[in-house]
């Protein structure tokens, strides 16, 4: 019961095929407590499994073997609806919906979640402050009126307005340039200090997670080949490890 | 032409009560292949075994020639014989396929990202549907439908063969007479009505059509 409560989502010995178990596997064998609080960075390259991961835990995907427990249920017992409505979701290029406006879009789960209208619109014009959009200036604007880094804090703000204890983040700096990619790091950090959610968020980028975890679990084909605090990470001995700080170019001072 | 333009003048109220009669077999038979291609088209979304038979379907009342589905039904109890009521089926028939297609094809090309959002918002299959493919996906359907409408304003005018009144009338009467006047009396108010269509519906699309 102790490690049901202290571990928020939890991976026993999952594996995972596409179409319904008929293909190669995706996921093996990974197993994977995640603390309440904080943020666990999935690292890996393109197809290592970091989304199929992410899936997993919202039950977009049910494992082909294993379980993944999220509350201390597994993701089965769970009714998808409830237990997706109770995850926040962002995704790169934060897929809002375009023919709802900004508010409509962070009022969305709130709203299937049948909240009364006035406390929705306070919580939408909280939200937008929250991740910095002046409610008065954006509130009606559509989503292709806003520059690639206001969509994503669009997509911060809808993911989080029902106040969910988790929020599962997908390369969700991927689509912006540098300089808005570092501002919203920037304000990430601010906002998951001071909101104490559990956060699993999948990037490729080495920087980004060291930037941004208190755990970094690196996976290579579908496995788990790390698992350490950002300071331990580039100590770890794996070859993926040394494959990633290569890609940093500060291997040397870092070590 | 001074012929065609007196032939107008003194059959003036004809064309046009035939002109009304065949905005009648349109608009009738397009209410119905809407009320059954829009939520046919919905329900195949989600349903491959269905899909393959309803397009199928469609598509084979699309390739029968259109006298000869005329034809067809006439024998058929309570929906055929001589008149209005076989023409509007046959015209149905007919509209069903681009209708069915635009609808299937408006629902599913919509953006994946869109719509993995959707799903992982906790949003039903039924919420998807309607809150997110139907808005997204009706200025495609919209598309099948001004299709559909230029197809049966063209085709309606065949029902006159089966006494289904409408322009066709005079085109039929001008074909067995070889006049010409009597010919351009049907066949230039339907031209116009399939511009018309094709223009009202034309810009409803893009008004609908969310970027």
């Amino acid at each position: 019961m102790t490690i049901a409560q202290q571990n928020l989502i939890e991976f026993r010995d999952v594996s995972w095929r596409a179409n319904g178990g008929a293909s190669a596997e995706i996921i093996a064998g990974v197993s994977l407590e995640v603390p309440r609080g904080g943020t666990l960075v999935l690292l890996g390259r393109s197809g290592s499994g970091k989304t199929t991961l992410l899936k997993l835990i919202n039950g977009m995907h049910w494992p082909s073997q294993g379980e993944v427990r999220v509350e201390g249920r597994t993701t089965r017992e769970w009714d998808a609806t409830r237990l997706r409505r109770g995850i926040g979701y962002v995704i790169q290029e934060a897929g809002l919906f375009p023919h709802f406006t900004v508010a409509e879009n962070v009022a969305l789960v709130p709203g299937l979640e049948g909240w009364p209208n006035e406390k929705i619109a306070a919580r939408v014009k909280e939200m937008l402050e929250l991740v910095g959009l002046e409610p008065g200036e954006y509130a009606q604007r559509r989503p292709r009126e806003l520059s690639g880094g206001q969509r994503q804090r669009v997509g911060v703000a809808r993911a989080l307005a029902a106040d969910p204890p988790i929020l599962l983040m997908d390369e969700p700096f991927g689509a912006v340039d540098p300089v808005t990619r570092a501002e919203l790091q920037r304000e990430f950090q601010a906002l998951a200090r001071r909101l104490a959610k559990t956060i699993v968020f999948v990037t490729h980028d080495l920087r980004e997670a060291l930037l941004l975890a208190s755990r970094i679990v690196l996976l290579e084909r579908g496995r788990i080949v790390a698992n350490a605090r950002p300071e331990d990470f580039l100590r770890v001995q794996h070859p993926e490890v040394l494959a990633f700080a290569a890609s940093l170019d500060v291997r040397g001072s870092a070590v | 032409m001074t012929g065609f333009w007196s032939f107008l003048a003194a059959h003036q109220s004809e064309i046009l009560s035939a002109t009304l009669e065949h905005v009648e077999l349109v608009c009738i038979a397009m209410a119905a292949a809407i009320l059954i291609g829009v939520p046919l088209g919905m329900l195949i979304v989600r349903r491959a075994k269905l899909r393959a038979i309803a397009l199928g379907i469609a598509g084979i009342f699309q390739t029968v020639p259109s006298l000869a589905l005329f034809g067809f039904l006439i024998p058929i109890p309570f929906i055929g014989g001589i008149g209005k009521r076989t023409a509007i089926v046959a015209l149905t028939l007919y509209a069903l396929l681009p209708i069915l297609r635009n609808t299937y094809v408006g629902l599913t090309e919509i953006d994946p990202a869109v719509l993995e959002s959707a799903e992982a918002m906790g949003m039903t299959q039924t919420q998807i549907l309607f809150r997110v493919r139907f808005p997204l996906g009706l200025a495609v359907i919209l598309a099948g439908v001004r299709t559909a409408t230029i197809i049966t304003i063209g085709v309606a005018t065949i029902a006159a063969a089966i006494g289904a009144g409408g322009l066709g009338t005079f085109i039929f009467r001008g074909v067995a007479l070889v006049n010409d006047s009597l010919l351009l009396a049907g066949a230039i108010p339907a031209a116009l009505l399939a511009v018309l269509a094709d223009f009202l519906l034309g810009r409803l699309e893009r008004r609908l059509r969310v970027t």
